[in-house]
């Protein structure tokens, strides 16, 4: 044995060392680099002096010495008429309003408007994790949640991209975000996610994130329709070394709006200190710097929550808090939510879990700022904090909770036929325009494409050579419409047009718009969030609600009944009435009502037949014969074990419920009482069942075997099994007759 | 294949305020928006500026911006409606103008007053700003 000295801790805390979330990096707190969440000693403190209706000091800071934010803030940012009124109030009286049911939404946002910076920092730092979702339940903009997907992969692959966004606009995603490993491709990936998400569902949102001015080019085209790189940093050197100004900013989300480009800029915790530039001050203090100027530029969303961040806002104590009251104070500001949760901040499922679903279950304009629908390994942005390898987790955790986070189950035919059309759809639409031709091979292979690693060798040349024609030749949204309505996709090329004049009115962009499937805008101004307590707010529909309960795991009895016909035989026929035995040697096996019907096999995937041949040979290796016998009559496996038993020569009986579980009984002990049990059925191995007759022998014979001993695992059985054993249950139970007689049945065919 | 699954979310209750200007929306074109069809695209008819938004949405979209408390959204598509009628590379060379170290407050001064004199009084007043406090905080040239 080995005992550990004083250098090396004991096995129970190496083992725990061991464990995954011991992969992620936790600091010290400490104010001076910035690594602090909520609030640093350095923060100032919230103020505000208005002089003849000019900010002439915010938050201790005087208007000479305004930096550039600052002075963005002051002159265009805050609304004076209630900024006496809201500086005035004690932080936790705003942070009452914010939380509470009763306090309309619209004079929380009435207040907060003439908040400075400083005020809304210390005002979201009171609010613990239960108060920030029930906020966030109450303030998000807009009324119905939504989602964005990640559509990216690492070769830049048109018709994977087109398959993959036809999936993500299918799954529910209503925005899709791509962007590329090289630059010059971005115009192949802009027109191979605007096809694939025209076949996957009509009115999703597309953006291509690359440097701004390409990005801004791409949409001045129509291949893209919004936009959300538009950083923000809380300090002036690191704003200054993004190099932009707020000015600079501001005109940028002119120029997306002038094109009729939806647009959002983005922040979060963590992009000062990463850039040393955090000035001792805390995440949140600064982030309420870049939402308060996001707000002063006239931007009509904020995607943060950390972002790039997020993993150095997870390293610090109330990191995760922090990450999320950054979305609250979004929305308390009146702007659209894009709430991150789209870098992995964890090694660990249970953290990055952690991080996510008080959001979800909140509900958000958009939950993620990028879920990556598609592999971990394809996501050019990093991968997200969910990924494809997730989907099927965040199916159920929508479920579980009765939530709606935007995304929905898609049969799987229904899967590969869109991916299909829609690799086919962007093949020909690249062979059309000259720009690039693919093989039948290359096209099976994205359609089936579980990810790039599937594709095999592809001609990376080709697509950055279509990219540049694309750009070169000033293709717009106009050219791919009428080459899809030249290839015979009619109804895209429509749907995209369709699109395209919906965009012109420019109601989209209002906050917090997406566009429905029916091409209605849902936003702020449309589908105003009424959350005012229980019974009000959004509630999923009821087609919707079965979109979300309906995952394709579900199973119900008929299912199972099914799955039981498909292992039926022609065995275990009734062989005429049970006797009671004589022979010493004499052991009967009670079956319970269904075996030998509708129950077939048992939970660890062995036949009833084959359970039943192991514990007959058994029997006979300790030289008894055994019997097989149906009671019909009950369930309770104590009783047909009992009732097996009294039967038996011997006196002692085997019980064996068609799920596989097991018992010896004897004839003079109590129905619940029994000489041993198998109580784990889907663990349970041939070899057990043949010990578990032998040891039945060796009772009979009046020996004390070594009882067989429950096989257990350290897997989650009921999870995997408790859904069939209802359902297995259920069949049983419809074949019991109070009063039927036991039957004894054939043996024939079973060993 | 597109819209198989029409039945996206308890959304069906949004459709209350469709555009109110549904009817008379034109592209910056002049052309209205309902003869911008896939038979339109085929006759050779539609260019980018039919897939421009007009200045008339943009601002009145401020004002729907205003009227949710969102006076900054409102300035900024106000601003959006004078850049309508700037070509591409314009824009792009304004923001260029404006990012840090780019120009001198000469510089950004002058812009704004040809802006100014060009129908672009709130983009002018944008550069206007930037230079005096540019200046102040050395982010000029």
């Amino acid at each position: 044995m080995t005992v550990p000295g004083p250098e090396q801790p004991v096995g129970r805390i190496r083992f725990m060392d061991q464990q995954r979330v011991n992969l992620d990096g936790f600091a010290v707190e400490d104010p001076d680099l910035g690594l602090v969440a909520l609030r640093s000693p350095h923060d100032p403190g919230p103020g505000l002096v208005i002089r003849d209706g000019r900010v002439v000091e915010m938050d201790g800071v005087a208007e000479q010495d305004f930096d550039s934010l600052d002075a963005y803030i002051a002159r265009h940012g805050l609304d004076l008429s209630v900024a006496a009124e809201v500086m005035a109030l004690p932080d936790t009286e705003l942070a009452r309003q914010a939380v509470r049911p009763d306090v309309p939404r619209a004079e929380v946002i009435r207040l907060c408007a003439g908040a400075t910076p400083a005020k809304l920092a210390r005002v979201l730092a009171l609010l613990r994790p239960a108060e920030l979702m029930m906020a966030m339940t109450k303030l998000r903009g807009r009324r119905t949640p939504s989602n964005q997907a990640h559509v990216t992969n690492r070769l830049d692959d048109p018709l994977l991209l087109a398959a993959d966004s036809a999936t993500a606009a299918a799954f529910g995603f209503r925005e899709i975000e791509t962007t590329v490993p090289v630059l010059a491709d971005a115009p192949s990936n802009a027109v191979a996610c605007l096809i694939g998400a025209a076949v996957g569902s009509q009115g999703v949102l597309i953006q291509c994130s690359v440097e701004e001015a390409l990005e801004l080019e791409l949409g001045m085209r129509g291949l893209t329709s919004y936009a959300e790189t538009v950083s923000l940093y809380g300090t002036e050197p690191v704003f200054t070394d993004g190099d932009d100004t707020p000015w600079s900013k501001a005109f940028l989300t002119s120029a997306y709006a002038s094109r009729g480009m939806k647009m959002r800029v983005s922040s979060g915790a963590g992009a000062e200190v990463l850039m040393a530039g955090a000035e001792g001050k805390s995440m949140l203090y600064l982030e309420a710097r870049c939402i308060a100027l996001a707000r002063a530029i006239g931007a009509q969303g904020v995607q943060n929550g950390g972002i790039d961040g997020a993993s150095v806002a997870g390293s610090v104590p109330r990191g995760l808090r922090e990450l999320m009251a950054e979305n609250v104070m979004v929305m308390m500001r009146n702007l659209e939510s894009c709430s991150g949760n789209d870098a992995l901040m964890s090694e660990s499922d249970m953290r990055r879990t952690s991080r996510t679903l008080p959001i979800v279950l909140a509900g958000s304009d958009f939950v993620f700022s990028g879920f990556g629908s598609i592999q971990r390994y394809d996501n050019m942005f990093g991968p997200s904090n969910f990924n494809a390898e997730d989907i099927d987790d965040f199916l159920a955790m929508q479920r579980d909770w009765g939530v709606d986070g935007g995304l929905r189950t898609v049969p799987a035919s229904e899967i590969g036929e869109l991916r299909r059309y829609a690799a086919q759809a962007c093949r020909a639409v690249y062979q059309h325009l000259g720009l690039a031709d693919f093989t039948d091979d290359h096209l099976e292979r994205a359609v089936d494409a579980a990810g790039s690693k599937d594709l095999g060798e592809t001609d990376t040349l080709a697509v950055l050579s279509a990219a540049h024609a694309i750009r070169e030749g000033g293709l717009t949204v106009v050219d791919i419409v009428a080459a899809l309505d030249d290839t015979g996709y009619e109804a895209e090329a429509e749907a995209i047009m369709e699109m395209t004049r919906a965009r012109l009115s420019g109601d989209y962009l209002q906050t917090a718009a997406i566009f429905d499937e029916e091409l209605r805008v849902l936003s702020l101004v449309t589908d105003p969030n009424d959350y005012a307590g229980p019974g009000t707010g959004y509630e999923p529909s009821p087609p919707r609600q079965a979109e979300i309960d309906e995952i394709r795991q579900a199973r119900g009895v008929d299912d199972l009944r099914a799955e039981q016909a498909s292992a039926a035989e022609l065995l275990l026929a009734p062989a005429g009435p049970a006797l009671a035995g004589q022979d010493p040697r004499d052991v009967v096996i009670g079956v319970s009502p269904a075996v030998g019907r509708d129950v077939w096999r048992s939970l660890s995937g062995l036949t009833v037949p084959e359970v039943l041949g192991e514990l007959l040979a058994g029997l006979e290796e300790e030289g008894c014969a055994g019997r097989v016998v149906r009671f019909n009559d009950t369930v309770d496996l104590g009783r047909i074990g009992l009732a097996a038993a009294r039967l038996a020569g011997s006196g002692i009986g085997i019980g064996l419920q068609g799920k596989g579980t097991a018992l010896i009984h004897r004839r003079d002990l109590a129905p619940l009482a029994n000489l041993e049990l198998y109580s784990v059925a889907p663990a349970v191995t041939r070899e057990l069942y043949r010990l578990l007759g032998a040891n039945a022998a060796r009772h009979a014979k009046g020996a004390t075997p070594d009882p067989a001993r429950n096989p257990y695992n350290d897997e989650a059985i009921e999870a995997r099994y408790h859904t069939t054993v209802i359902a297995l249950m259920a069949l049983e139970r419809a074949w019991v007759q109070p009063g039927e007689p036991a039957e004894q049945l054939s043996k024939e065919g079973l060993q | 294949m597109t819209g198989v699954r029409a039945q996206q979310s308890g959304q069906a209750q949004a459709g209350q305020a469709q555009s109110v200007q549904a009817q008379s929306v034109e592209a910056l074109s002049g052309r209205p928006v309902g003869e911008l069809t896939l038979e339109a695209v085929r006759r050779g008819e539609i260019s980018l500026p039919d897939l421009r938004i007009h200045p008339g949405s943009l601002e009145h979209q401020a004002a729907v911006a205003e009227a949710h408390g969102n006076p900054q959204l409102a300035e900024n598509l106000r601003r959006s409606a004078e850049l309508t009628t700037l070509g591409d590379d314009e824009v792009l060379a304004i923001y260029e103008a404006l990012r840090p170290g780019r120009s001198t407050a000469t510089q950004l001064t002058a812009l704004a007053a040809s802006l100014d004199g060009r129908g672009l009084p709130r983009c002018a007043a944008l550069l206007t700003e930037a230079a005096e406090i540019y200046t102040r905080r050395g982010l000029t040239a």
